[in-house]
Order: C-alpha cells, then structure tokens, then sequence
C-alpha cells in the first residue's frame, strides 16, 4: 500500500460518508413532506369540529335550542330570529346535484364507451384531449354561461317563459354543472372499461353475440365497480360545487322542490356569508363553519364509498 | 332433414340484421353523447368571444376596476393572479415532489402507516376547494396573522397551494413511477446511495412528467374562485402590491401613486398586501345586474382563458422538449 492509495481511500471514505449522510437527510426531509398532508386533514377536521363547536355554544348561549337544526324547515341564519333548519339548504345541493347527476352520469358513461369501444384510435386521440378541456376550464365561467347563456335559453324554450322559470334557477345551475362534471365520469369510466381484458370480448364474439351485445352485457358488467365509483365521486364532486351554484342557482333558502325556482345549497351559503361584512366571531361566522362541516362529511362520506366499492367489487381476472 | 336447415338460416338472417341495427344505434347515440360536452364547450366560447371581444383590448388589461363598466380595466386582478401563479409553486412543488419522493423511493408501502398516507392524500383530493377556503381562512388568516397580516396575497397563495398540493403529490408519483428499475437498480450497482440514485437519475428521467403534471396543477390553481372568495379576497382593488411597481388609483380613477420599487422590505411587504385574482373578478362582475358588466365579465373570461392556454402551452413544450433528449 502506497501512501497515495491511503489518501484515495479516505478521500472515498469522507465521500461516502456525506453521501450516506445526505441520503439519511433527505430520507427524513421527504418523510416530512409526505406526512405534512396527514397534517392538513387533521387541520381541516380539527378547524372544522372547533368551529362547529363554537357555533352550538354560541347557539345555546342566544338560547335557540340545537334541536331545530334538524327539525326546522326555515334557514335564515342572518335574521332574526335565526333559523338553522339545515335540511333547507341540503336539499338545495341535492337538487342541482340530481340534475347534474341526470346529464353526467349517462352522458359521460357513453362518452365512455364511444371512446373505448366504438371509437377508431385516430378519432378517440383528437376527441379525449377536447373532452378534458371541459375539465379545466375554471367553474366560475360556467358559472357565467349557466346564468347568461343557459338560463335565457331555458327561459325561451320552456313555455312559459320568466314567469315559470327565475333568472336565477336550480335547473339551468344543475345543468351546466352536469357539463362540467361529464369529463370526470368519461374518464374515469373508460379507465374502467379500457381495463376489461379483450380475452372476455372476443369470448362474447365467439358466442356470436354483437358488438351491443357484448358491451352491454359482458363489458360493462365486468366494469362496473369502477363505474359506480365514478358515478359516487361524480355525486360528491356536485355536493362541494360553488361557483357554478353561486352563480346561477340563487340564494334563496326556501324548502322548494321546483327545478325552476332559485335554490340555496350549502357552498352558495357559504360563499353569501363570505362576500357580507360578517363581522368575525359572530353566530353568522360560525355558521359558514357549520354549513362547512357538514359539506365536508357528506363528501368524505361519497369518497369512502367510491373507493370501497371499488376495493370490494372490483373483479379478478 | 335439409329442409328445416333452411328455414333457421333465414331466421339468423333477419335476426342477425335485427340485432345489428342495435349495434348501430347504440354506436351512434354514443357518439352523440360524446360530442354532447363538445357542443356546449363551443357554445360557451362562442358566447364568451363574442360578448368580451369588445371589451378585451390594451387598455382593459391595463386600468382598475370601476364602477363604471365601459371604464372598467382587470389590472389589479391580472396582477394578483400572476403573483399567485408564482407564489403557490413555490411552497406546493418542493412539498408535492419530496413527498412523491418519499412514497415511491423510500416508504414501504406494506407498513400501515403509508397506506394510510396514500388512502389520506386520495381522500384530500376529493374534498371540496371551498372547505380548503374554511382552512385558509382559520389557519392563514387567523391563526398565522402575525405572518401573513391577514387576507393577504400569501394567506391567498398558501391556501391555493395546500389545495393542489395533493394533485401535484399524484401527478409526481406517476412520473416517478414511470422511471424503470434497472436505472435505479444500475445506480445502486455502482455505489450510488438511494438518495444519489433519486437525484441523478430518477428525477432528470421523470422531470418532464412532474413538471407537466404541476404546471397543469397549477392552472387549475389559477382558476379557482371559491377558497379566495371564503378566505376573504376583496373584490374590488384599486392598486397594486409595492413590488415591483406600484399604482394605485382614487375613486374617478386617477393615478395617485406610482413608483417603483425592488427592495426586499416591499417585496415582503407585497406579499401581506390585500388582493384580488382574475376569477374573482369576473365572479364580481358576472354577479351584477347591468348587461355592460357581463360583457366586462367576458372579457375578463377571455384574459383567465388566454392565461390557462399560456400555461398549458408551457407544459406542453416543455414535455416536448425532454422528452427530445432521452
């Protein structure tokens, strides 16, 4: 052994070391990074819980019962006196949701299948792309062509005209928000058709059946947990919608099954306190926390559900 | 016994055509649906183009808001906007990468604690950006006041990023993933540490993919309304941050201040000052009753549009340009 051999080797040795050192670091930086979003969810839940919990102390110390929450039929946290009969406001998200549901789920599922089964490669590569454009454009512009290009169309088509449809109305809001929600479950639903191994196709071929045929009972059916579960996120993706909601459903929080009439959903709320001069730490503050807490679960709720149903269901091949 | 053959033959005949008209149809109302979201998509350019065109010119992207509409200008929302659009990477990429990092180079994905981590980052994806608004509006704006001085640009932008931040965890992911092993499984073969490994390979081969993923994030990013609207952005803006140039103009819309400034003091203290971003105000403009905001409104569409295709635009190039290399 030389002397230089010596030098090299702990010249090697020191290398080693920093890089070792470096690796352990950034091991520990990237770890913390991963679990800051296990941070976040527990910010989100513990905000969300403290605020309702100061909004149903600051109810008891007003001495409005919080029984009403659940029993009452007016929402009207802003007067006097305050009503919180939140199911006013859940059923106005339901409504447009239903409506959204009512164009995106069959539009979307056949979207889905053209683009999968029917569609030649070179179409389906210009069409997906344009399809996901649907996608990205921001939902306070479909906020606008809800209000000022859907709703004075309804209001020509429908007989009747202003005077049975409101400017501002759960069926054009829901409409449009169907159209922004058709990509979601196209996309998601071809992932789940497109994973459909051939073998099972070309089966149903060699029994003779038709290219309907097969789709409609051998496809689909084997690819139904991943559609159901883009139908459950589509539903949750509707329930947490805001601008298209704030836009061009309205504010009125009125228990009212007309799809014509203006309906108030729980993000609409939340946004109508916000652009107010609430000032903080009022009982109208802590109601957007409480509306908020609420929105939260039912969403979480719909995306627990997705995903088991597609843990559950999904078939082997 | 030939004679019952035929009849049967002319029977799958008739029926085979039957059940191919089916086919047919069901192909077609496919098709139909599939143009569906593309028809509205027109009709919704259509309508923006041609109520904004009139109104998108030099000057409109150039003065403040007014109450005035043929006066109006987007000035004060562009510029909030961009500041957004370069603040929010800032604290959502090395957050999103090093953590995709970590789950795909170094977390055991059977220990129960990551499976937790990847069921959590799922499930944050999913929850509605208007709640992200809720937490910006506790934790950066209340909570952190001290730092961010209220509803300011940064309270703005770190909501914004804490909300993407899980699409840039997935989007990065995938890029890594996309790596093969033997490039990871040659590195360590030549005594390259995991890390050595990740930093001079993984991560140049997964580049375009990450910041493509990201720069999409990001667009989405800019065109969300509901979490500034609930943190509290204003809506109506009458000047712009100290930095790097300031204007500010009073109520008839006449420049009262103008100077410009680069100094870190004013760059920090940009970042505590009030805002308001493009989508926020077509939402304010969209939301009045006179026909002449909706037009302002559209051509506020038309400056969000422009940007979102810029920034896609970007991506796109810069996918196109790594991927030369490889």
């Amino acid at each position: 052994m030389t002397a230089s051999h010596d030098s090299n080797f702990a010249a090697y040795e020191a290398q080693r070391f920093r890089s070792k050192w470096m690796n352990l670091i950034m091991r520990n930086l990237t770890w913390a990074f991963a679990y800051f979003s296990i941070i976040i969810t527990v910010g989100i839940t513990l905000i969300l819980v403290a605020e309702s919990f100061f909004f149903f102390d600051k109810l008891a110390k007003q001495g409005v019962s919080w029984t009403q929450i659940f029993t009452a039929t007016e929402w009207t946290p802003l007067f006097e006196p305050p009503k919180f009969g939140v199911i006013v406001v859940i059923m106005g998200t339901l409504m447009t949701t239903v409506i959204a549901m009512i164009v995106a789920l069959p539009v979307g599922l056949m979207s889905a299948i053209f683009l999968s089964e029917y569609a030649p490669p070179k179409l389906r590569a210009v069409l997906k792309p344009i399809l996901e454009i649907l996608a990205g454009v921001p939902t306070v512009v479909y906020g606008f062509f809800a209000l000022l290009v859907i709703t004075p169309i309804l209001q020509r088509i429908i007989p009747g005209g202003d005077s049975v449809i409101a400017g501002l109305n759960a069926l054009s809001a829901g409409f449009v928000m169907g159209i922004m929600i058709i990509p979601l479950v196209a996309s998601l639903s071809e992932d789940a058709i497109y994973a459909v191994p051939n073998l099972l196709r070309e089966g149903s071929y060699a029994l003779g059946a038709t290219k309907f045929e097969t789709t409609v009972s051998v496809v689909i059916p084997s690819a139904l947990s991943g559609i159901v579960s883009a139908f459950i996120l589509a539903v949750s993706r509707g329930v947490g919608e805001t601008m298209i909601v704030s836009l061009a459903a309205g504010q009125s929080p009125i228990l009212n099954f007309n799809p014509l009439d203006s309906v108030m959903t729980i993000t609409a709320f939340i946004v109508q306190v916000s652009l107010g001069d609430t000032p903080t730490n009022s009982l109208a503050f802590y109601t957007i926390f409480f509306a908020g807490f609420v929105l939260f679960l039912m969403t979480l709720i719909l995306n627990i559900l997705a995903d088991w149903f597609v843990r559950r269901y999904r078939l082997m091949y | 016994m030939t004679v019952d053959i035929v009849p049967s033959e002319v029977n799958f005949r008739s029926n085979y055509d039957r059940r191919k008209l089916a086919t047919n149809i069901f192909m077609g109302v496919a098709f139909f649906a599939t143009i569906f979201g593309l028809f509205f998509l027109g009709l919704l350019l259509y309508d923006v183009f041609t109520k904004g065109l009139p109104y998108f010119n030099w000057r409109f992207v150039t003065t403040f808001p007014s109450r005035n509409p043929t006066d109006a200008g987007i000035l004060s929302a562009l510029v909030g906007s961009i500041w957004l659009m370069f603040l929010i990477p800032f604290f959502a990429f090395p957050l999103g990468i090093g953590a995709a990092i970590y789950m795909e180079e170094y977390a055991d994905r059977d220990l129960w604690r990551n499976r937790i981590l990847e069921i959590n980052i799922s499930n944050l994806a999913g929850v509605p950006s208007i709640i992200y608004g809720l937490l910006g509006l506790e934790l950066y704006v209340r909570i952190l006041e001290p730092l961010t001085k209220g509803r300011t640009l940064l309270a703005g932008a770190l909501t914004l990023a804490t909300l993407v931040l899980p699409v840039v965890i997935v989007s990065s992911r995938e890029a890594i993933r996309a790596v093969p092993r033997d490039i990871r499984e040659a590195a360590y073969a030549v005594g390259c540490t995991r890390w050595q490994a990740i930093w001079y390979h993984v991560l140049p081969m997964a580049f375009a993919g990450i910041l493509t993923g990201t720069i999409l994030a990001l667009s989405r990013a800019i065109g969300e309304t509901a979490p500034l609207i609930t943190l509290g952005a204003l809506t109506f803006i009458a000047f712009l941050p100290p930095w790097p140039v300031t204007t500010a103009v009073n109520e008839e819309g006449v420049v009262i201040v103008e100077k410009v400034s680069a100094g870190l003091g004013s760059f920090i203290q940009a970042l505590q000052t009030p805002f308001t971003a493009l989508p926020i105000q077509i939402f304010n403009w969209a939301s009045r009753p006179q026909a002449e905001f909706h037009a302002v409104s559209a051509a506020g569409i038309i400056v969000l549009l422009l940007l979102l295709v810029a920034m896609n635009s970007v991506a796109i190039l810069l996918r196109a340009l790594f991927q030369q290399r490889k």
